[in-house]
């Protein structure tokens, strides 16, 4: 059982959940109340990784924030190590990689709110953000949270994206993903089993607790 | 704090609009349903901005389209009853009238739930109320926001008949209270008669009729838009006793009134709406009749309609009754302006719902 490698696959999941919470409520409100020019393809973009193989994405990321990129080397300049191969360059990896399961479920949850409630809590003076507090978020949450426990949970499975541009450097970026797929090509199929198992236990415990208490708060509000 | 609407627009619908209410003043907007008069509504809220518009609350613009202004909802002090009320479904009702509050006061919540019949229904979610219940949250809500003008919109119309009347009554009783100007957006036209001191008749988009409640229904023209069958007169009126048979017999000036059961204590001022068409007019004082009401009266005009039928406005003391009646039965009658008729009119066609309390405003234009 590598637990440094548990270790790290947590902590990716947790800075990718962290910074993907805010933009998950801003950008997925933003598509569920806007309209403008442009919008599909805004959302096409966001709905990307989805349907892009994480080799593909990873590819293109590599080449990016490669030292000899703008961004690399930018990166590279104020904080004095490259971005590729680093833990920083698998969680922007990650953050651009969950886009479509940190928006979506957001973005249907505000959907759901009727218009006229809406417009109702701007009827009663509330700002923007003073609804977004009061009314929108304790509304949509369930769809909010729905779409941290999919990226959550989906980036403890990552794979593909996080070979393609983190390699496979223990303590830095080798994922518990990755540790099981080293395990079974040296062999050592115990390890990979206790690991896998171990991942099936993580996920599933997160995906259940949470369906469990949405459940709860759901009776609570109906 | 009058309330001062112009709106002019070419899509989605053609609109022409402009009028203005003064404090205390309730204007039904009526119309059918796409003339136009729920997008008023939400111009004057803030929800939707014509190409050209202005609307303005003593003197101080919240829309003119013209010098760009053009606050937002939020900072226009405006109370607005949605049609399916648009409560917030995770507040109980006192957090729902708090929510519109600049600062959250639960004893003002309170105080404004008791003016809205809701005592002790604070703490209920909008999902465990009836529908009546939830309207009442809506009027308190708005009321919270302590605004410079109350709109509703349709707000009767998705609750039962008999919930309607008692919401109708309380309407009446709470516009006592109520300092701003009032503008009631309603297809109903016995609404509109019933709570109105002034009224708007729409057709797609352009004012058809201004005036006093009294005025547009005495109008052809606004008539035949809202629907000839629902032209009636207002007679006010004084309960006298509740008989023992069931029904209410009322004084008014023209004489005794005997109606099906009408709720309140003897004394009380109401207004009774008498349909033009259920109105039956005779030369002689009619004997052997079943109808129990028999007023008499003068001929003051006689309006020809467009088809088989005239208008018959009759003088009932100080006020006017009208009675639709084929041109046929105004000829056999030889009726001409100055004679004396008597208007019958049977005790049952009177409708429940077209009695209500009077408001001191009705009272006094009356």
């Amino acid at each position: 059982m590598d637990w440094t490698a548990l270790d790290l696959s947590l902590r990716l999941a947790a800075w990718t959940v962290a910074i993907l919470l805010p933009v998950s409520v801003l950008l997925g409100r933003f598509l569920a109340f806007r309209q403008f020019r442009g919008k599909a393809l805004v959302e096409a973009l966001v709905m990307l990784p989805l349907v892009l193989p994480p080799t593909v994405l990873g590819f293109y990321l590599l080449v990016s924030f490669g030292r000899s990129s703008p961004i690399g080397q930018a990166w590279s300049s104020v904080f004095g190590q490259q971005l590729v191969f680093s833990f920083e360059g698998l969680v922007l990896a990650s953050v651009l990689f969950n886009l479509p399961f940190a928006v979506q479920p957001a973005q249907r949850g505000f959907q759901a709110i009727p218009a006229e409630v809406r417009e109702a809590a701007a009827c009663c003076g509330m700002s923007p953000l003073r609804a977004l507090w009061k009314v929108d978020l304790p509304l949509a949450w369930p769809g909010v949270v729905t779409a941290m426990v999919l990226t959550f949970a989906h980036t403890l499975g990552e794979f593909g994206i996080v070979l393609m541009v983190g390699g496979s450097i223990p303590g830095e970026t080798k994922t518990i993903a990755i540790a099981i797929y080293d395990r079974v090509q040296a062999f050592d199929t115990d390890s990979a089993a206790i690991m896998s198992a171990v991942l099936v236990a993580i996920s599933l415990v997160t995906i259940a607790v949470t369906f469990a208490l949405s459940a709860r708060v759901g009776r609570r509000l109906s | 704090m009058a309330l001062e609407v112009m709106a002019r627009a070419a899509t989605p619908i053609p609109l022409e609009v402009a009028f203005s209410v003064a404090p205390g003043e309730l204007l039904a907007l009526v119309g059918h349903s796409g003339s136009g008069k729920t997008t008023l509504l939400r111009t004057i809220a803030g929800l939707w901005t014509p190409a050209n518009a202005r609307v303005a609350v003593d003197g101080m613009p919240w829309l003119d389209t013209g010098a760009r202004v053009n606050l937002p909802s939020h900072r226009r002090r405006v109370g607005l009853v949605f049609q399916n009320y648009a409560l917030f479904p995770h507040m109980s009702a006192a957090q729902n009238v708090m929510a519109a509050m600049d600062r959250a006061d639960p004893a003002e919540a309170d105080r404004i739930l008791d003016l809205v019949n809701l005592h002790g229904l604070g703490a209920r979610k909008p999902a465990q109320l009836s529908g009546g219940q939830q309207q009442r949250v809506a009027v308190a809500r708005a009321l919270a926001r302590r605004p410079q003008a109350l709109l509703l919109d349709e707000p009767f119309s998705a609750v039962d008949r008999a919930t309607r009347e008692k919401l109708y009554g309380e309407i009446i009783a709470l516009r006592a209270h109520l300092k701003m100007p009032v503008v009631l957006v309603t297809h109903d036209v016995n609404e509109a008669q019933l709570l109105a001191d002034r009224m708007v008749v729409i057709e797609k988009g352009y004012v058809l009729r201004e005036g006093t409640t009294a005025e547009v229904m005495a109008d052809a023209v606004a008539l035949r838009a809202m629907g000839i069958r629902e032209m009636a007169a207002m007679l006010p009126a004084t309960i006298a006793e509740h008989l023992p048979d069931g029904l209410t017999r009322l004084d008014a000036a023209s004489g005794p009134l005997f109606l099906p059961m009408v709720e309140g204590a003897p004394g009380t001022r109401v207004r009774v709406r008498i349909m033009a068409h259920e109105v039956i007019l005779s030369r002689a004082r009619p004997e052997g009749l079943s109808a129990q009401n028999i007023l008499a009266g003068t001929v003051a005009r006689i309006v020809p309609g467009g088809g088989s039928g005239v208008m018959v406005h009759v003088a009932v003391g100080e006020h006017g009754i009208l009675a639709r009646i084929t041109c046929r039965a105004a000829d056999q009658l030889g009726l001409k302006p100055g004679d004396t008729i008597h208007a019958i009119l049977k005790s049952m066609s009177v409708a429940r719902d077209h009695v209500a309390r009077a408001t001191d405003r009705q009272q006094a234009a009356e």
